[in-house]
């Protein structure tokens, strides 16, 4: 068996992969099976649409000719084509969105991340992350303006000097306050990012954090 | 094999294609430069020295991860390829299934590699059109034509299927000769064989699961099973198996223990695919999971120890060769790295690590040791005892090939040092609630090193390129370097 052919294939090969895949995939997915995939029009909430709506007052016509009223059917299409320019322009590959329960995680971003937060289609394949240059994201929402995330991404070191981030002009119009479809729509999912909790965090009351610089 | 059969062995020509081994090189060392410029490009934005900004199409974001895709699929995957094409058939002394097949493989692995870096770069720039954004709602395709959301896995929805094909031909085009061989097998076979099945496993899992099927926790799970089988279950096992080819040749010596290798091969696949998870740790994936990774992890590492003390048992004695031979010097050296980076990983996959390091550049250290320091290490040890014999003349300089040793051994391992530290230091940052941005500029120096580190790497790279092309031109070689440059690779 451990010098044969079929040994090799069907044991080591398919058959360690599958105890693997057993352990590794079909567990978890059998204990979380009744946290169903919600759809993106499920989690469309009160607090993003808030900020949906509070970007069609700021930002008019770039909104009007990107995703005309600001309903909530329009912030689901917001939010997924928010989701896919955060994956192709790669923030994820700087930005986790994760809370770890250790290293003051929670004190610093918010509450510990569950399982519930992740079961929606927007977090297919799950933007979990593994690197950060830039903080975690997950808590994002709610906790700068707008205005503050479009000059944010057209250029970050406007607000942050310090900051290796790229600048992102394609997302805009030309100027911070113009933003495109795919700067609306990214504005709108980042956002979203933790809206789902009963309240925003106050990070202001961290004094280490709000000092200058952050 | 049997060695009866010595008479009637078929010849070389009719067993190994070697313009089609010639043409994976080259299509991986392509695919090397094009990733090493899209590291360098991303080194540079972290100092602030990026030369090109605000160029949608150069944005660093998107080149990051052309950098890690193209060193998987472009660079590691073409050398494996053409490492394969050459010691398949002499290990079991017979074709691939077809030549033919061989060449659209060629020919379709080349579409996968530059559709995806086409999809990567160009893909997001198309993501606000009507029909792209009504298609993605439509079919609920993550990343719409462009990258998808799981590291290795940014391959867009549109090449997966092709990248399965492809992978389900090259099984079939080399296991069939593995199939017709007679007698026991190379060691080598094993891990060829069982790399066949895994490489298209692993892919399907990773390609589609989390894409179609799983979200949120599930779909991490798969994740972090994905992005370790693809190290473990596709680069190691090639890697490994064509070291077991190759050292004994060149050697002219036996692998010291075949009951060490055998420990080896089967612990390596008991073990491996069992450590997904331990990519997300702390995450809401359930902690018995997270144990359960953690626990194999350490476990493969004592099975890791058993191979590398199979090799040096192999070379014992014959230590001298490290010095005087070149492509021993690559293997060995690599083998040392892979020894620490496995031990390293014993250690820093336990919580206590985790709690500091996680996220930092710690990890990004590591990865460019194993896939720098060890897998490129070792295929550019094959490379360097190869190409003389598929050009048909021996390496142009020596000492150009020793600057390429030299200046790659010490920039993989200064920046796995230099990012480890700054692992460390980010870690310490972030724990103790300074504001973000100190851990941004206190990575300054750590970055900075990191280019040069780069560039260095770099330059042996560019050290191996032009000794390649002045080989290739038959070039005769300079006075001053010693005219021992073939004995070196022999």
């Amino acid at each position: 068996m451990f010098e044969s052919k079929a040994g090799i294939v069907f044991i080591a090969g398919i058959g360690f992969f599958a105890l693997a895949f057993l352990s590794n995939v079909i567990v978890p997915v059998l204990m979380f099976r009744d946290l169903p995939e919600q759809k993106v029009e499920e989690v469309v909430n009160d607090q993003v649409l808030f900020q949906f709506t509070d970007l069609s007052k700021r930002y008019p016509e770039a909104f009007r000719d990107a995703f005309g009223e600001p309903t909530a059917e329009h912030c689901a299409d917001a939010l997924r084509l928010g989701r896919d320019v955060y994956i192709g322009e790669g923030c994820w590959h700087c930005h986790s969105q994760f809370v770890r329960p250790v290293s003051n995680e929670s004190l610093r971003f918010g509450a510990v991340s569950e399982t519930w937060e992740y079961q929606n289609s927007l977090q297919r394949p799950v933007m979990f992350g593994t690197r950060r240059v830039g903080p975690d994201l997950s808590r994002e929402g709610g906790r700068h303006a707008n205005d503050w995330h479009a000059v944010h991404f057209y250029k970050p070191q406007i607000i942050a000097p310090d900051s290796p981030m790229p600048q992102y002009p394609w997302l805009f119009d030309g100027a911070p306050d113009k933003p495109n479809k795919r700067g609306v729509a990214l504005i709108t999912y980042v956002q979203w990012l933790g809206s789902w909790l009963d309240s925003y965090p106050y990070y202001e009351e961290l004094q280490s954090i709000t000092s200058e610089g952050y | 094999m049997n060695p009866a059969a010595g008479d009637n062995l078929p010849s070389l020509d009719e067993l190994v294609c070697v313009r089609l081994v010639r043409w994976y090189f080259l299509a991986a060392l392509f695919f090397l430069a094009v990733s090493m410029l899209g590291g360098l490009l991303m080194a540079l934005q972290l100092v602030h020295w990026n030369p090109l900004v605000g160029i949608e199409l150069l944005s660093p974001g998107r080149w990051r991860m052309i950098h890690t895709n193209a060193v998987a699929y472009g660079f590691l995957a073409n050398s494996f390829l053409g490492i394969l094409e050459w010691a398949v058939p002499r290990l079991t002394l017979h074709p691939v299934a077809s030549r033919k097949l061989s060449y659209f493989i060629f020919g379709a692995w080349q579409f996968v590699v530059l559709a995806t870096a086409a999809g990567i770069v160009i893909g997001p720039t198309f993501q606000a059109q009507p029909w792209v954004a009504d298609f993605a709602a439509r079919w609920d395709v993550a990343g719409s034509l462009g990258a998808q959301g799981l590291e290795w896995g940014e391959t867009p929805f549109w090449i997966d299927p092709v990248a399965l094909l492809g992978l389900a031909l090259v099984a079939f085009n080399h296991l069939t000769p593995i199939a017709r061989a007679k007698g026991p097998l190379y060691v080598s076979l094993w891990y060829f064989m069982a790399a066949f099945v895994w490489t298209f496993l692993t892919y399907a899992m990773g390609n589609f699961l989390p894409e179609y099927a799983l979200s949120g926790t599930s779909a991490g799970a798969v994740g972090g099973l994905f992005i370790h089988d693809l190290v473990g279950l596709f680069v190691t096992p090639l890697g490994w198996g064509a070291m077991y080819y190759i050292v004994p040749i060149i050697l002219k010596r036996p692998i010291w223990s075949h009951g060490l290798s055998l420990v080896g091969f089967w612990g390596l696949a008991f073990f491996y695919p069992l450590q997904g998870i331990h990519h997300f740790l702390y995450t809401p994936i359930p902690m018995f999971l997270q144990y359960g990774a953690v626990i194999s992890t350490i476990a493969v590492e004592f099975v890791v120890a058993t191979v590398v003390i199979n090799f040096i048992g192999t070379i014992w004695g014959d230590g001298r060769a490290v010095i005087t031979n070149l492509p021993i010097r690559w293997f060995y050296t690599g083998m040392i790295y892979y020894f620490l980076t496995c031990f390293q990983c014993a250690l820093q996959v336990t919580f206590t690590f985790q709690k500091l390091i996680h996220f930092t550049d710690w990890v990004v250290g590591h990865a460019h040791l194993v896939m720098f320091g060890v897998f490129s290490m070792w295929i550019f040890g094959f490379m360097t005892y190869l190409f003389p014999r598929l050009l048909g003349r021996p390496w142009y300089s020596r000492q150009l090939c020793e600057w390429h040793f030299w200046l790659s051994a010490i920039s993989v391992f200064v920046m796995f040092l230099d990012l480890g530290l700054a692992g460390v230091f980010q870690g310490y940052y972030w724990a103790s609630l300074q504001p973000w941005v100190n851990s941004v500029n206190g990575s300054q120096g750590f970055w900075m090193v990191r280019v040069f580190a780069g560039l260095m790497m770099l330059g042996g790279f560019v050290c191996f390129l032009s000794n390649l092309w002045m080989t290739y031109r038959g070039e005769p070689a300079p006075a001053t370097a010693p005219a021992n440059a073939a004995a070196a690779t022999a």
